[in-house]
C-alpha cells in the first residue's frame, strides 16, 4: 500500500519538476513547480465541448486509460513488501493493461473523424507496437536472472542472487525503462509535447478535441505513467530490505532524479525525424536482446 | 441410450429438410440441431462432472452390429463444447442474416443450405468422437463437402463458385496426406485408427509421419504456408458460415494435430521446434497480411491464421515441455493452446457475425466505404468492440487468459532452460509480443474506420441497427467471453485436467494449483479494474452535470469545410506500417501517369492492392506453369476421330511391346 501512495504522490510533482528543469536548463524563469497541478485544477473547473462526430468511445476512453494505470500501479512492489496484488506473470498483465488503455485512446482519436487525429492515432499505434518487445525481453532477462516471474518476486530477489554483476542489469534496466517511458509518454526523441504543428505531433494531436474533465484525466494518466516507470526503476536500483524510512526517501529521490533526467534529456536532445522513429525503436529492442545475451553469459548458459 | 437414439434420429431426420415447406425449414433444422447439441453437450458435461474416474464415454450405435463406437474422452468433450456453442449461435444468427435471401432463392437452395449446415455440425461431432481411421476420414470428407456447399450459397457469382472449388480441391489435397498417414500406420500395425498411432510411433521414426499428418491437418487449420484457401473462402461464405468455419471448423485441424501429438513417443524436440517455427511465422504473417486488407471479412480471415499461430505456439511449447520432462510447460502450453481454441471460436465467430450484420445493412464489406456506424448500430458496434479487445488479447477479456497461460509457461521455464531453449523461448516471446502489438494496430484500424468518425458513403449514412434475432443469440457468446475473462480459474481447472489425461502427464496438482491462484489474481485485478472504471465514469457524469457541456464541430485546424471523405482512411492508417513491412508484403499500385502532352489531364483512378506472396509462389505460379504445360499437350486434342484411333493403336502397340519384353 505505501508503494501505491508514494507513486501517486510522486506523480503529483513529476511534471512540475520536468518543467522546472527544462526552464532552468534553457535559462528561462519558467513556471513554478505546481503549475501543472494548477492547470489540472483549472481544467477540472471548466466545462466541456464535445465534437458532434464523437460518441460514447470518446467519452469513456480517458476514464479507461486512467483506470488501467491505477490498476497497473497496484502491481508494483515497494521495499521488501509484496505489491497489493501479486501473481506469477503479473508483468504480462501490466503490459497488456497499458495496451488496453492505449487501444481506447487510439480509437477515441479515430472517433473524432479528424484526419489530424487519425494520423496521431496511427503513429501512436505503430510506435507503441514497436517498443513493446523491449519491455518483454527485459522482463524475460530479469526473470531468468532472478528465477522469479512476478514483479514482487523479481524485484525482491534482484540483489539477492549473489551475482556480482547485478549492476549491469541495473544500468541496462534504467536505460531501457527510461527509453520505454519516454516513448510510452510520447516525449522526446519520438514525440515532442511542445510542438505546435499538428502534422508533427503524435500524442498531442490525438487529444486535440478533449477538453475539461477528460483532458485533466489524460494529463493525470500521463503523470501517473511517469511515476509508474520511475517506480520500476527504483526497484532495480535500490535493494529491498532496508529501513522503511530510508526506502521512502530513496524512492522519492529516484523519482526526482528521473524527472530531472527527463527534463535534461528533453532540453539537450532533438526529436527524431518521424520516419527515423521505427529504426530508433527497434534499436531499443535490440539493446534489450543484448541484455538477454548478458544474462545468458552470467548464468553460465552461454560459455565463451 | 436415449441420447444415442436422439443423435441417430437427428441423422436420419436431417434428410427431412428437403420435404418440409419452405417457411418451416428453418425451424425444422433448428429442432434437429438443437437435439444434437443437447445430447452431445450432456455427454460432454457428464464426463467433466462425474467422479467415477472413467476417462471416456463409449457410445455404441444400436443398429450397427459392427462397432463404430463414438468415444468421448475429455479432449473430445472439450471440442464438442467448442463446436456446440458456436454452431448454435451461428444458426440462430442465420435466421436474420438469411432473411434478405428468402425470396431470392428457391426452396431447394435453402434445403441444401440447411442440410449442409446440419451435416457440417454432425460431421464435426463425428470427427472429434470417432477413433477409427476409416470412419474418421469419411466424417472428415463429409465435413469438407458440407462446408463447400455452404460456401457456395451465392453460387450465381462466378468468383464465389471458383473460390469454393479451390477450397474443395485444397481440402482433398489435405485429406490425401491424412489418408497416407493412416495407411502407413495400418501397414505397420494392421489397424487403422488413432489408437494404433502409439504402436506405430513406438517402433518407427516419429517426425516423418507427424509431418505427413501435420500437412494434412494443417491445411484445414490454415498454418502458413498451407493457408491459401482461407482468406478467399471465409469472405465468400455467408457470415454465419464464415463464423462457424473460422471459429470451429478450422479447429478440427488442431484437434487432429493434438491427437497425433498425444501419441508421439520420440523426436519430441524437433517436432516442438518445428511447430513453434511454423506457428510464429503463421502468427506474424497472418496479422501482417490482415493489416493490409480492406475487406472486413478477409481481414478477419487473416486473423484466423494469426490465431492458429498462437494456438500452435501453445502446442509447440507443450511438446517442448514433453521433450524435457517439464510438466509445467506442457500443462501451460497445451492448456493455453486449447483455451485459445475455445476463445478464438468465441470472439472470432462474434466478429464474423457482426461483420455480417454490417454487410447486411450496408451491402459492402469494404471498410473504406463505411464509417460512423457506432451511432447507427450501437449494439453491433459494442459486440464488435468486445470481440476486437478479446482478439487482441487485452484484459479483462478471454483472449488474455489463453495468451497469459502461454506467456506464463515460457517465463516459468526460462530460468531452468538451457541455451538453445532460452534463445528459442525468447524468440517466441518476441514473436508473441509483436503479434499482439500488430493485432492492436489492426483492430484499432478495423474498428475505428468501420464504426467511428463520420459515414464515408451514403450506404453507411443510411444504415440502421439489425434485427434482434441477429443480436440476441450473440449474448451467449458474450457470456462465455466474460465467463472465461473474469472466471478463468473456474474454467482452467477442467482444462488442465483434460491436458493431463490426454498427454499422460505425471503428478496431480504440482503445477496446476499455483496457476489457479495466479488466475484468481487476474480475476481479482480485472474486477478491480471494472470497479475503478465504473466509479470514475459515475463521478465523471456527476462532475459534468454541474459544468457547461456544449457540442461543436471537430477541430479542423482552422479549416471549416471538412467533409467525411477527408477523414483518415484505412489505407492511410496502414501507410507507415506498409513502409516498414515492404520487403515482406507486396503492394501493387495501378495508376496512369500524367503524360507530358496532356495539358488538361482527364479523370484519373488510383488503385492499390496487396497480394499474398506465399499464395503467389505456392499456388498461382505452379498452377500457371502446369496449365501452360497442359496447353502444350493439348495439341494432341485435334478433334479428328482418326487421330484418336491412332492414339489408341499406339497405346496398344506399346503395351504389346512392353509385355513381349517382359517389362510389365
Amino acid at each position: 500500500m505505501p508503494g501505491v501512495i508514494l507513486i501517486f504522490i510522486s506523480a503529483l510533482f513529476f511534471p512540475g519538476i520536468i518543467l522546472r528543469t527544462k526552464s532552468i536548463a534553457s535559462g528561462r524563469k519558467g513556471p513554478g513547480i505546481f503549475q501543472p497541478l494548477k492547470d489540472i485544477a483549472v481544467l477540472l473547473r471548466k466545462g466541456s465541448v464535445f465534437s458532434g462526430t464523437t460518441g460514447i468511445i470518446f467519452q469513456i476512453a480517458p476514464v479507461i486509460a486512467l483506470s488501467t494505470l491505477v490498476c497497473a500501479s497496484l502491481l508494483l512492489p515497494f521495499a521488501n513488501q509484496r505489491s497489493l496484488i501479486s501473481f506469477g506473470g503479473d508483468f504480462i498483465f501490466f503490459a497488456y493493461l497499458i495496451g488496453l488503455g492505449k487501444f481506447f485512446s487510439i480509437i477515441a482519436a479515430l472517433d473524432t473523424g479528424s484526419s489530424f487525429e487519425g494520423m496521431g492515432a496511427n503513429r501512436e499505434a505503430f510506435f507503441s507496437m514497436l517498443i513493446e518487445p523491449a519491455f518483454f525481453i527485459l522482463m524475460a532477462t530479469f526473470a531468468m536472472f532472478t528465477g522469479h516471474t512476478s514483479f514482487s518476486g523479481i524485484f525482491n530477489h534482484f540483489f539477492l542472487t549473489g551475482n556480482d554483476y547485478v549492476l549491469i542489469f541495473s544500468i541496462i534496466g534504467i536505460f531501457l525503462f527510461t527509453q520505454i517511458a519516454m516513448v510510452e509518454n510520447s516525449r522526446v526523441p519520438v514525440d515532442d509535447p511542445r510542438t505546435h504543428l499538428e502534422l508533427t505531433m503524435i500524442h498531442e494531436v490525438m487529444i486535440l478535441d478533449n477538453s475539461g474533465f477528460d483532458k485533466a484525466l489524460i494529463h493525470i494518466t500521463s503523470y501517473l505513467k511517469f511515476a509508474v516507470y520511475g517506480s520500476l526503476m527504483y526497484n532495480i536500483i535500490v535493494p529491498s530490505g532496508w529501513n522503511i524510512f530510508l526506502h521512502v526517501i530513496l524512492f522519492l529521490a529516484v523519482q526526482l532524479l528521473f524527472a530531472v533526467a527527463i527534463g535534461l534529456l528533453e532540453s539537450f536532445r532533438a526529436r527524431n525525424k518521424m520516419n527515423k522513429n521505427p529504426k530508433y525503436l527497434l534499436t531499443i529492442s535490440a539493446i534489450a536482446w543484448i541484455s538477454f545475451v548478458i544474462v545468458l553469459i552470467l548464468t553460465n548458459k552461454l560459455t565463451v | 441410450m436415449v441420447l444415442t437414439y436422439i443423435l441417430l434420429i437427428s441423422v436420419i431426420l436431417s434428410f427431412g429438410v428437403f420435404f418440409i415447406p419452405k417457411s418451416l425449414k428453418y425451424y425444422f433444422t433448428l429442432a434437429i440441431l438443437g437435439a444434437g447439441i443437447a445430447a452431445t453437450t450432456y455427454w460432454a458435461i457428464l464426463l467433466y462432472v462425474q467422479d467415477s474416474g472413467a476417462d471416456d464415454i463409449r457410445i455404441a450405435i444400436p443398429l450397427l452390429q459392427r462397432s463404430f463406437p463414438l468415444v468421448i474422452d475429455r479432449l473430445s468433450a472439450f471440442f464438442i463444447l467448442v463446436i456446440n456453442i458456436t454452431s448454435l449461435v451461428g444458426f440462430l444468427y442465420a435466421k436474420g442474416y438469411l432473411k434478405p435471401y428468402y425470396h431470392e432463392k428457391n426452396a431447394l437452395r435453402f434445403s441444401i443450405h440447411y442440410f449442409s449446415y446440419l451435416w457440417l455440425y454432425l460431421s464435426m461431432i463425428f470427427v472429434v468422437t470417432i477413433r477409427d481411421g476409416l470412419f474418421f476420414l469419411i466424417a472428415w470428407e463429409l465435413m469438407a463437402v458440407s462446408s463447400f456447399l455452404l460456401v457456395i450459397f451465392e453460387a450465381e457469382e462466378r468468383v464465389i463458385l471458383k473460390t469454393g472449388i479451390n477450397y474443395l480441391i485444397q481440402m482433398h489435397a489435405g485429406m490425401f496426406f491424412i489418408l497416407t498417414g493412416f495407411l502407413l500406420v495400418s501397414r505397420y500395425t494392421g489397424q487403422m485408427s488413432f489408437d494404433a498411432l502409439k504402436d506405430y510411433f513406438s517402433g518407427n521414426p516419429n517426425f516423418p509421419l507427424f509431418l505427413l499428418f501435420f500437412a494434412g491437418f494443417g491445411i484445414k487449420a490454415g498454418f502458413i504456408p498451407l493457408h491459401t484457401w482461407l482468406p478467399d473462402a471465409h469472405p465468400a461464405a455467408p457470415s454465419h458460415v464464415s463464423g462457424v468455419m473460422s471459429g470451429v471448423m478450422i479447429k478440427m485441424g488442431i484437434y487432429g494435430i493434438i491427437r497425433v501429438l498425444a501419441a508421439l513417443q520420440s523426436d519430441l524436440l524437433i517436432t516442438g521446434i518445428f511447430i513453434l517455427a511454423v506457428s510464429v511465422i503463421s502468427g506474424l504473417f497472418g496479422v501482417m497480411m490482415a493489416i493490409m486488407q480492406h475487406d472486413i471479412k478477409r481481414l478477419l480471415a487473416y486473423h484466423s491464421i494469426e490465431n492458429i499461430g498462437i494456438i500452435g505456439i501453445g502446442l509447440g511449447l507443450g511438446v517442448i515441455g514433453l521433450s524435457t520432462g517439464n510438466t509445467v510447460l506442457s500443462l501451460l502450453g497445451f492448456g493455453g493452446g486449447l483455451l485459445h481454441v475455445m476463445n478464438h471460436s468465441l470472439f472470432k465467430s462474434m466478429l464474423f457475425f457482426n461483420a455480417g450484420s454490417v454487410y447486411t445493412v450496408t451491402h459492402t464489406r469494404n471498410i473504406e466505404k463505411l464509417g460512423g456506424l457506432m451511432k447507427k448500430m450501437p449494439y453491433t458496434a459494442g459486440l464488435f468492440l468486445i470481440g476486437s479487445l478479446a482478439i487482441c488479447g487485452l484484459p479483462p477479456f478471454n483472449g488474455f487468459i489463453s495468451e497469459y497461460l502461454i506467456y506464463a509457461g515460457i517465463f516459468t521455464s526460462l530460468p531452468s532452460a538451457d541455451l538453445i531453449h532460452s534463445i528459442m523461448f525468447l524468440l517466441v516471446i518476441t514473436g508473441l509480443v509483436l503479434i499482439g502489438g500488430l493485432a492492436i494496430f489492426c483492430f484499432t484500424k478495423a474498428f475505428g474506420i468501420v464504426f467511428l468518425g463520420q459515414p464515408r458513403t451514403g450506404e453507411a449514412e443510411s444504415a440502421g441497427e439489425v434485427s434482434r434475432s441477429m443480436l440476441v443469440p450473440q449474448l451467449l457468446t458474450l457470456f462465455f467471453i466474460l465467463l472465461i475473462g473474469f472466471g478463468s480459474f473456474l474454467v482452467v481447472k477442467p482444462l488442465f485436467e483434460t491436458v493431463r489425461v490426454s498427454f499422460n502427464l505425471p503428478g496431480t496438482d504440482l503445477a496446476g494449483s499455483g496457476y489457479l491462484t495466479n488466475l484468481a489474481g487476474i480475476s481479482l485485478l480485472g474486477g478491480i479494474f471494472v470497479l475503478i472504471t465504473v466509479a470514475l465514469l459515475v463521478y465523471r457524469r456527476y462532475h459534468l452535470k454541474s459544468r457547461m457541456v456544449t457540442t461543436g464541430p471537430t477541430w479542423g485546424c482552422g479549416y471549416t469545410a471538412v467533409n467525411a471523405r477527408q477523414q483518415y482512411t484505412a489505407t492511410s492508417y496502414s501507410y507507415n506500417y506498409n513502409h516498414l513491412a515492404k520487403p515482406l508484403l507486396q503492394t501493387r499500385k495501378v495508376m496512369k501517369e500524367i503524360g507530358e502532352e496532356e495539358i488538361f489531364p482527364g479523370k484519373r483512378a488510383f488503385k492499390s492492392r496487396s497480394e499474398d506472396i506465399l499464395k503467389k509462389i505456392l499456388i498461382d505460379i505452379p498452377v500457371d506453369w502446369i496449365s501452360a504445360l497442359l496447353k502444350k499437350i493439348a495439341v494432341m486434342q485435334t478433334g479428328q476421330i482418326r487421330h484418336y484411333i491412332l492414339y489408341a493403336f499406339i497405346f496398344m502397340l506399346v503395351i504389346f511391346l512392353l509385355t513381349c519384353l517382359k517389362l510389365i
